[in-house]
């Protein structure tokens, strides 16, 4: 029942979207979001999809995968699209009952909203689709490079997040074996109301969590007999370098943020 | 200097529950561990074999005595990287000493702390690798691995680092027997090819059957020490000390005790076999 969470689910391949340096990638999604949020009418909207569309058919992830990215926000998107449509004053209403009324502003925003919420959630998932999580913590290790001069501590936090993913199978294995273990010994994790429902997890969360526990005071001692000491004077196997695609992409990518800029300057 | 690692009336301690006397897990021992030899140190739960070996590359400090390896003393702090890089430690879990989810990435992590240009990097990484049969999983993801493949890929990592001696603390625990099988002949490898000094911490009694040198610890103490065939004939002792003895000295052991004359030091299945074919000749 565990097997199928999908964290920073990643699907391995050979395209150019796959190819391009993980900073590239992320500073795009940057670009992308802020696209989305200077854009003003269908046409902006249409040149960010028709955007993410080429993205998507040259990474070859398929869209139904996409669009499974989706269902588990999908309540928020309704809730923000209902939200936008009932409580918007405008300049006409289009129907009313009572107090609830939907005004020609109401679904305007609602639905560019909607679509807002939809690209970037998609537009960021085919950024963690084509990027493996190891890549994606390394681009943004060096992105934030220049914070290191504030004491942000950049290192520390890239070596916790690729720990954090590194382990995540291994602890969803053992949290599938403690179950059984409860279960063999009469735990019941199905019937109940809500509240028994959660009580039901303790004996689950406390064997994990010492477990956890001495996981990481093991890989500590592990780390430090391999000669960790921090990020100082730190070499990589897999050094990243800008190549002539990524500038390509990257000037892409501000042409169509300018176009839109453009375009949200004349409304449409 | 021939000694890899040396110890001297070393003693250690571990922190007392409240109100309680510490606890000495070593309580003097004196060691030397030649180059390029391949020693087995046994010992039942609570001897204090981990504890030894978890000296030898400063994990744990002495409380009293000195560790050298090499003629570096581990309470040095300034000399603690160039100890950790001489000798390298495999752990019991391979789980929890894996650092990285792709081998490649993991295997590097060791010359990447030890700041090696990458290129050089990627040398041994396909080197270590290849030393211990895993190349072809450069890139898998290591969770998706078999115990031993695991721990194949945990001393491939010690190996990247390019060490004198490797320690391995009862790394075959938790493997099936293929596993163990896999791991052990890749460390008799190491040793006989490569020179490096294999110290193999360990409570099954057959894995010390082809070792240079035997030790037995008891009570934070070396009890015996010597080559596998003088240790493992000194059956009473063993027992008494909650030592099992190989199958092959147990079954010789009851041949001697129901009268018939057998050596006692066939350690290997097959001088075991010889001796008692031999043995049979003479009843004939």
């Amino acid at each position: 029942m565990l097997k199928d969470i999908t964290l920073g689910q990643y699907f391995p391949g050979d395209t150019p979207a796959h190819r391009l340096d993980p900073r590239t990638k992320i500073l795009l999604v940057l670009l992308y979001i802020i696209a989305l949020f200077c854009a003003k009418g269908a046409a902006g909207y249409g040149v960010l999809a028709l955007t993410l569309a080429a993205c998507v058919r040259v990474s070859k992830v398929g869209l139904k995968a996409l669009v499974r990215g989706l269902k588990p926000v999908l309540f928020i998107i309704i809730f923000t699209g209902l939200l936008n449509l009932f409580f918007t004053p405008g300049t006409r209403n289009l129907a009313e009952w009572g107090p609830v009324r939907i005004s020609d502003t109401g679904v305007h925003n609602a639905v560019f909203m909607v679509l807002r919420i939809m690209l970037l959630i998609m537009g960021t998932f085919l950024m963690t689709y084509t990027t493996s999580p190891i890549s994606l913590t390394d681009g943004l290790e060096r992105l934030l490079n220049g914070l290191k001069r504030l004491r942000v501590p950049v290192h520390e936090l890239a070596m916790m997040m690729s720990i954090a993913l590194r382990f995540i199978p291994t602890l969803i294995e053992e949290t599938d074996k403690i179950m059984s273990a409860q279960k063999a010994r009469g735990a019941d994790f199905e019937s109940g109301n809500l509240v028994q429902k959660a009580k039901a997890l303790i004996p689950i969360l406390v064997p994990l969590f010492i477990s956890a526990f001495r996981r990481a005071d093991e890989l500590a001692t592990a780390m430090e007999c391999r000669c960790y000491h921090g990020g100082e004077g730190r070499t990589k196997l897999h050094v990243l370098k800008y190549e002539g695609r990524d500038y390509i992409a990257l000037a892409m990518g501000a042409v169509i943020l300018a176009g839109v800029i453009v375009l949200g300057h004349f409304g449409i | 200097m021939n000694e890899m690692i040396e110890t001297e009336s070393l003693r250690f301690a571990y922190p007392a529950d409240e109100g309680g006397e510490p606890v000495f897990a070593l309580r003097g021992v004196d060691l030397a561990i030649e180059k390029g030899s391949f020693v087995v140190v046994l010992g039942h739960n609570g001897s204090g074999k981990s504890t030894l070996a978890k000296t030898f590359n400063a994990v744990l400090l002495p409380a009293g005595g000195k560790v050298y390896v090499e003629g570096m003393d581990t309470l040095d702090e300034s000399l603690l990287l160039a100890i950790r890089q001489r000798v390298g430690m495999v752990f019991q879990n391979p789980d929890n000493q894996i650092v990285a989810n792709v081998v490649e990435e993991d295997v590097a992590f060791a010359p990447e702390n030890l700041g090696v240009p990458s290129e050089d990097i990627r040398r041994r990484v396909d080197e270590a690798l290849k030393t211990v049969g895993m190349y072809e999983f450069v890139r898998h993801a290591p969770h998706l691995l078999s115990g031993g493949q695991k721990q194949r890929i945990a001393i491939a990592g010690v190996l990247a680092m390019e060490p004198e001696c490797i320690v391995l603390d009862e790394a075959t625990a938790m493997l099936d027997p293929v596993g163990r099988k896999e791991v052990l002949s890749t460390v008799h490898r190491l040793n006989r090819e490569k020179g490096i000094t294999v110290v193999l911490i360990t409570h099954h009694m057959n894995e010390a059957e082809e070792a240079d040198r035997v030790i037995v610890m008891d009570d934070g103490k070396v009890a015996m020490d010597g080559a596998p065939a003088e240790v493992f004939t000194q059956v009473a002792d063993l027992r008494h000390m909650g030592l099992t003895v190989p199958d092959t000295v147990d079954l010789l052991d009851r041949l001697r005790r129901a009268g018939v004359d057998v050596p006692l030091n066939a350690l290997t299945v097959e001088a075991c076999a010889d001796a008692i074919a031999a043995e049979i000749g003479n009843l004939k």
